[in-house]
Order: structure tokens, then C-alpha cells, then sequence
């Protein structure tokens, strides 16, 4: 049996990857902010087969709290093999660039707090010698864009981060995967019309179910996303400061 | 969610809505918009009783959570958007079964209340809210009840069938059925006739859960195959479905010529007189092929289902499909089954005792309509009524015949919701 924490669980990718853990009869401890949301899904979970599910109300910004966050899910799952790290928020770009608060709090939320998390993380998964630390990153952390680069640079420092993290890790037998979605249609993504490009939180989550699985360091979804983002990167800067992407 | 994404079954093209909103959360306030609200579940409905054009639709597939599942009792409780597919993945490998299933899998719970949905088994079982024990119902001014057949059971009774015109289902709880295994011990009987037809029913009804034929209507003779069914206690491994209709061809593949050669094939096959299959194929044969109504081409296509009282049955039934044949414009294999006796729960629920006959016909305009309007007179003479969940084209007076609860049920409606077809039996004529 799986024992498995998820900080963001309300957000879709997160719940749908929850739905499949659930069904192999894994155990659970969901992070989000919203009580009320939390109590619906592991009542959800629960019923899919879940093994246990535990819940914990916590903002993730608030840093001063992961500790405690910690230890009650290590008691609760009574030992961790995997933590997914998968909150989020998407910032309003234009509203960013008039607000340097505003650009710092979105930076907070999407890069700082998910470091700190992963710092913890990090020294509880070194100590014990095995387990996976996952985190749901962003094709958009790949290349600052004018259209969301307040975004793009918090997941980028996130991707840097778990670099760095993969590679203290891999002698302690520790997995650190960073999971790099495109578009995905979830709450979040509501305002946006939908191409050929969206693709649903479920088909994400299996991708994200599969790389720990597999043992994967990096893994964009879907796949093909590494063929576009590897175009994207090598677009030279002479260039790419013209195009309005 | 895009507006493209909120469609029909049939395809008929109709107007969009002017706003798509989510609904992902059950304890979500309805939101505050200018013009009229509807509930949008997974369309499967074929013309515009789940649209809203102009309007808002509250898509409700985020709603897609279970609350409980007792495994001892079958009691069953979950988020109004859940797929009955999710359901059947969920409980069948538990010993349990939805007490009643439309034809295909892929719609959700409060969209079979909404059209108090039958299966092939309304002689045994009766309608979808038959087995429902209870939902929230959201009004536009806030309001949540509970409703079951003995807690605000008049409101309860103008949902259950309601069209989703009364208020948001956020919930709703289930009683389902215990079965043995996920398999189905089928037995096939070839009729030709429709006095065949009615002789090889009633038998069936007596013997099997479910009874359903399949006719080929464009045969001079009616026939078809009459496949009576009961649970079985057997374990069999799901089919691998998986095929897919990518895309809409441009023009329609169904004409005279594919149609008659199909259906012919079809009644011609070999039949075993008894088999045993897993329960996908035996209840939801079309699933099997992903966007199937795309084959219809651009234009889209119509169901047309009736019911007719048992007095009227065998002669309207007889005339109906003399019309369909006469007109050349024949069906996809059309489906012909009874309902039972057991009345169903709501104001506006289609089903009634007799006899229902459902034809899908590809969209070839005026002459299309001019046979819709033939069968109408006939239905109507009958004492009988259309399946509003199917229709996209009866006249406001075929509606209001059908349908002698209507007065009564207006009384119900939220004041903030609306639907296309709503608006076009109630406002015109
Ligand atoms: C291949 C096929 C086979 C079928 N076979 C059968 C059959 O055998 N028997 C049968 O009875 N029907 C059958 N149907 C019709 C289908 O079962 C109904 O149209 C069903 O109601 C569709 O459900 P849906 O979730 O797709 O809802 P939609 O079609 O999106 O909506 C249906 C209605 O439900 C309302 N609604 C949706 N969600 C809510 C909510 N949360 N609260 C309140 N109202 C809501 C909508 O406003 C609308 O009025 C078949 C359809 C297909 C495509």
C-alpha cells in the first residue's frame, strides 16, 4: 500500500491523480485550503477504494505551518512513500506587471512556497532513503513569454530547484520528478477557449501516475509537448523578443 | 468548457449558448447571470431539451464525486454529474447494477432523473426515478431542498422527469440492484410480423428482466430479433471497445442504400438462440463505437420515440411503420419495446403503460418533418406521446396532449431557468 501526500489536492490534475491512486487501494493525506472541497474528495476517494484518507487544512504560503503539516501526515499515513507537490495558481499577467505585490505574492505562491515544501521534503525522503518527490510544474517554466512570464519565472525556478534536488538526491535513492503539463482544462484554465493543444486533467494525472511509477526524473504532458518546447527553447532571442507569444 | 463543446446528440446545428459556466463544487452558489439558466449534463439528449441557446448552461460534469457506497445495502450516493459509466465501474466488480440503464452508458445522474430515463426492463423495474431515493434540488433564490418520494415528495415528483427546467440536482442517492456477476445470459428470438412480434414479447416479459427487439423497419413485414435477458452468475472480461468516429464526414453515410443492405445483414446474421456476454455489449451495443451520431454527416440527424397506450398498441405501431416504409426514408434499426404498468414518478415522465417505438432518421429536411407530422397524427389518435429527451421538432399541441400533468408542472419551474425546447413547445402556438 502506497502512502501518499498531496499539497493542492483540490486542484483538478491533483484530484484526478488522487481518483487513480485511490483505486489501487493506496493511502492518502490531502493538503488544501478549502474544507469544505477537501471533505467532498476524500469522501470520493474513500468510496474509490482508498485504503485511508486523512485531510489538513493549510494555505501553502503559510511556511511556517509545513512542519506541523508534515508531521501530521507521517503520523496519519504512518510513513510516506510518495509527497506530490500540486498547488497552483494562475496568475492574471497584465494585473501583475501594474502590481510588484501582486507579482510577488504569484512568485510566493507558485515558487517559494512549493521550494520550501520540497526543502522538508527533501531531508525527510534523504534521511529515510527511498520515496518520490513530484511536482507539477508548467511547459511555461521552459522560456519566459510576454504573456506570462510572472508565471513562467516562478515555475522555472521550481524546475531549476528540483534539478538541483534530483541530483543531491539520486545517491540517497530518492526520486524527484517534475511534471511539465501544457494546456489542461481544469477550473483554473475555465476562461480560455479550448484547442486541439487542452488536454483533460485525467489524461495528465495518468501521465503523472505513470512517471512515478517509472521512476522518471522529468516528464512533459502530453508528450508531445517535449517536441513543441524543445522547438520553443531553441528559437534564438533575437528573434523570440520580436514574436508575441 | 467552450460552446462548441456543449452540443446535442442529433447535431441539428442549433444556435449556442451565450455562456458556458462551470459547476464544480455542489456547495457552489448558482451563478448570477442576466438572461435564463439550464443544467447541461453530458448531452446525450438529442435535440434541444438540454440546450439553451442564448442562455447560460451549467455544465455539471466537474460534479463528478461519489459521497457513500454502502457494499451490504447497494445504497448509493454522488454528485449530480457522475456517469452512469463511473457508477458501473465502480460497483459491478462490488456485486452491484444499476436498477435502470438507458441505451448507452455515458450519461449522468441527474440528467437520467431530469428525463426519468428508461431501460430495457420497465416492465420489471419501472423508470430511473423509481429507484432514486433522494436529491438536493438548488433554486435560483437560493433555496436547497431535499427531496424524496416522502420529503418534499411534490417536488420531488416535478424533477424526476422535469427536464431540468425545476432547479440544479447538485446530489442525489441511489438504490442499486445486487447481481451475481457482470454477465448477461441473452436469448435471441428472429419474429417477422408484428403479431409475432407482440406474442414473443409478452412471453419475454413473463421469463427475462429485459426484453428488448431490434426491427428492421424497412422490410415490407416488420422483423427483427426480440433479445430477452437476465443477470447471470458468470464473470467474463470487458470487451475492448475503442473505435471512434474522429471526425464529421461531409456528407451523410447513411442513405437509402446503407441503410436497407445493414439492416438486412443485421436481421440475417446468425443468431444463438442463447448466449452469455459481458453486460456492455448486451445493454449498450453503440457505445462500442465513440461519436457514432458523426456518421449522420453535417446536417445531423432526429430520433423520433413513441409510446402508445396497450389498447392503441399493435395498430398504431403497424400503421407507424407502414408510414416509415411507405416513405422510403427508413431507420437505423429502430428499437420497439413495452413499458410496464408501474407509473412513474414524475409529472412529466415519459414513460407510460404500452408499447415504445424509437427510429433514428438522418435530416433530409421537409420530407423528414412531413413523415414526423404523419407519425404524430398517429401517435396522437392513439392516446400515446413523444419523448421530449429525443424530440427536437414536435408542435407545442403534441406536447401539450402527451402530457396532461403539464399545468401542474409549470407551477414547479424556477423562474431563472429555461431550455431551447421549453421555449419552443411552450411559446409557440
Ligand atoms: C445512444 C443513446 C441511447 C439512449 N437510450 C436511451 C434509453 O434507452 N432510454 C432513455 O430513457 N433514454 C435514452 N437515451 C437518452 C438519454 O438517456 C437521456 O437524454 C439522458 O437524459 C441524457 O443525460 P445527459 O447526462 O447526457 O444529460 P443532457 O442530455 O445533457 O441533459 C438532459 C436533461 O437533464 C437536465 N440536467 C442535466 N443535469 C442536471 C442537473 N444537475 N440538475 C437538473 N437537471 C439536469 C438537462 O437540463 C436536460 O433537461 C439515449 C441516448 C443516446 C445518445
Amino acid at each position: 500500500m502506497q502512502k501518499i501526500l498531496i499539497v493542492g489536492a483540490a486542484s483538478a490534475i491533483a484530484e484526478a491523480a488522487a481518483r487513480q491512486w485511490a483505486g489501487r487501494g493506496a493511502a492518502l493525506f490531502l493538503v488544501a485550503r478549502n474544507a469544505a472541497k477537501l471533505e467532498a474528495i476524500a469522501a470520493d476517494l474513500k468510496v474509490r477504494g482508498a485504503a485511508a484518507v486523512s485531510t489538513h487544512v493549510m494555505d501553502a504560503t503559510d511556511t511556517a505551518a509545513h512542519a506541523a503539516m508534515l508531521d501530521a501526515a507521517l503520523a496519519a499515513l504512518g510513513g510516506l512513500d510518495v509527497a506530490l507537490i500540486a498547488h497552483g495558481t494562475l496568475p492574471d499577467q497584465k494585473a501583475c506587471e501594474a502590481s510588484v505585490e501582486l507579482t510577488l505574492r504569484e512568485i510566493d505562491n507558485n515558487g517559494l512556497s512549493v521550494i520550501a515544501l520540497a526543502t522538508r521534503l527533501a531531508n525527510l525522503l534523504e534521511a529515510q532513503g527511498r520515496g518520490t518527490i513530484a511536482v507539477i510544474g508548467s511547459v511555461a517554466g521552459d522560456r519566459g513569454r510576454q504573456s506570462n512570464y510572472v508565471y513562467g519565472a516562478a515555475k522555472g525556478l521550481v524546475a531549476r530547484f528540483f534539478e538541483g534536488l534530483r541530483n543531491r538526491l539520486a545517491k540517497a535513492g530518492v526520486q524527484v520528478l517534475t511534471v511539465k503539463p501544457g494546456f489542461v482544462d481544469t477550473p483554473m484554465t475555465a476562461a480560455f477557449p479550448k484547442g486541439a493543444l487542452w488536454a483533460q486533467p485525467e489524461q495528465v494525472a495518468r501521465g503523472i501516475v505513470a512517471a512515478i511509477d517509472r521512476r522518471k526524473d522529468e516528464v512533459y504532458l502530453p508528450g508531445f509537448w517535449r517536441l513543441i518546447m524543445l522547438v520553443i527553447r531553441h528559437i534564438p532571442e533575437r528573434i523570440f523578443k520580436r514574436l508575441s507569444l | 468548457m467552450s460552446a462548441a463543446q456543449a452540443s446535442a446528440w442529433g447535431n441539428l446545428g442549433w444556435p449556442p449558448a451565450a455562456e458556458i459556466r462551470r459547476v464544480d463544487t455542489r456547495d457552489a452558489d448558482l451563478p448570477a447571470v442576466a438572461g435564463t439558466l439550464l443544467p447541461y449534463g453530458n448531452g446525450r439528449s438529442y435535440g434541444d431539451s438540454c440546450l439553451n441557446p442564448g442562455g447560460t448552461l451549467l455544465a455539471t460534469r466537474g460534479l463528478d464525486r461519489f459521497i457513500a457506497f454502502d457494499a451490504d445495502t447497494g445504497v448509493l450516493a454522488c454528485e449530480a454529474g457522475v456517469l452512469l459509466a463511473e457508477i458501473l465501474d465502480l460497483v459491478v466488480p462490488r456485486g452491484w447494477f444499476l436498477p435502470v440503464t438507458p441505451g448507452t452508458r455515458y450519461v449522468t445522474v441527474a440528467g437520467a432523473i431530469a428525463n426519468d430515463v428508461h431501460g430495457k426492463n420497465h416492465h420489471a423495474g419501472g423508470a430511473f426515478g423509481a429507484h432514486v431515493r433522494s436529491f438536493e434540488l438548488l433554486r435560483s433564490d437560493g433555496s436547497r431542498r431535499r427531496c424524496s418520494p416522502a420529503e418534499n415528495a411534490d417536488w420531488f415528483a416535478a424533477t424526476v422527469g422535469g427536464l431540468g427546467l425545476t432547479g440544479l440536482v447538485t446530489q442525489a442517492e441511489l438504490q442499486l440492484k445486487r447481481i451475481a456477476g457482470n454477465a448477461i445470459a441473452v436469448r435471441n428470438v428472429r419474429f417477422s410480423g408484428l403479431d409475432e412480434f407482440f406474442a414473443l414479447n409478452a412471453e419475454a416479459e413473463r421469463e427475462h428482466e429485459y426484453a428488448v427487439a431490434w426491427i428492421d423497419c424497412l422490410a415490407k413485414t416488420p422483423r427483427g430479433v426480440l433479445m430477452g435477458g437476465d443477470h447471470a452468475d458468470a464473470d467474463l472480461p470487458a470487451p475492448r471497445g475503442g473505435r471512434n468516429v474522429p471526425l464529421t464526414p461531409p456528407l451523410s453515410l447513411i442513405n437509402h442504400a446503407s441503410l436497407a443492405a445493414f439492416n438486412a445483414a443485421y436481421y440475417g446474421k446468425p443468431w444463438p438462440a442463447a448466449q452469455t456476454v459481458h453486460y456492455r455489449p448486451y445493454f449498450y451495443p453503440l457505445d462500442a463505437v465513440g461519436h457514432w451520431n458523426r456518421i449522420y454527416g453535417p446536417r445531423g440527424f432526429y430520433q423520433y420515440q413513441s409510446v402508445v397506450p396497450p389498447a392503441a398498441a399493435r395498430a398504431a405501431t403497424g400503421e407507424m411503420l407502414a408510414a416509415i416504409a411507405g416513405s422510403g426514408q427508413g431507420s437505423f434499426l429502430a428499437v420497439l419495446k413495452n413499458f410496464g404498468a408501474r407509473s412513474s414518478s414524475g409529472l412529466l415522465s415519459f414513460p407510460m403503460a404500452g408499447t415504445t417505438l424509437a427510429l433514428d432518421f438522418p435530416n433530409h429536411g421537409a420530407a423528414t418533418l412531413d413523415l414526423f407530422a404523419r407519425l404524430d397524427a398517429i401517435v396522437r389518435a392513439a392516446g400515446g406521446r413523444l419523448y421530449p429527451a429525443k424530440d427536437a421538432r414536435m408542435p407545442a399541441a403534441m406536447f401539450r396532449a402527451g402530457y396532461p400533468r403539464l399545468a401542474e408542472f409549470t407551477s414547479y419551474v424556477d423562474p431563472k431557468f429555461s431550455s431551447g425546447f421549453w421555449r419552443r413547445v411552450m411559446e409557440n402556438n
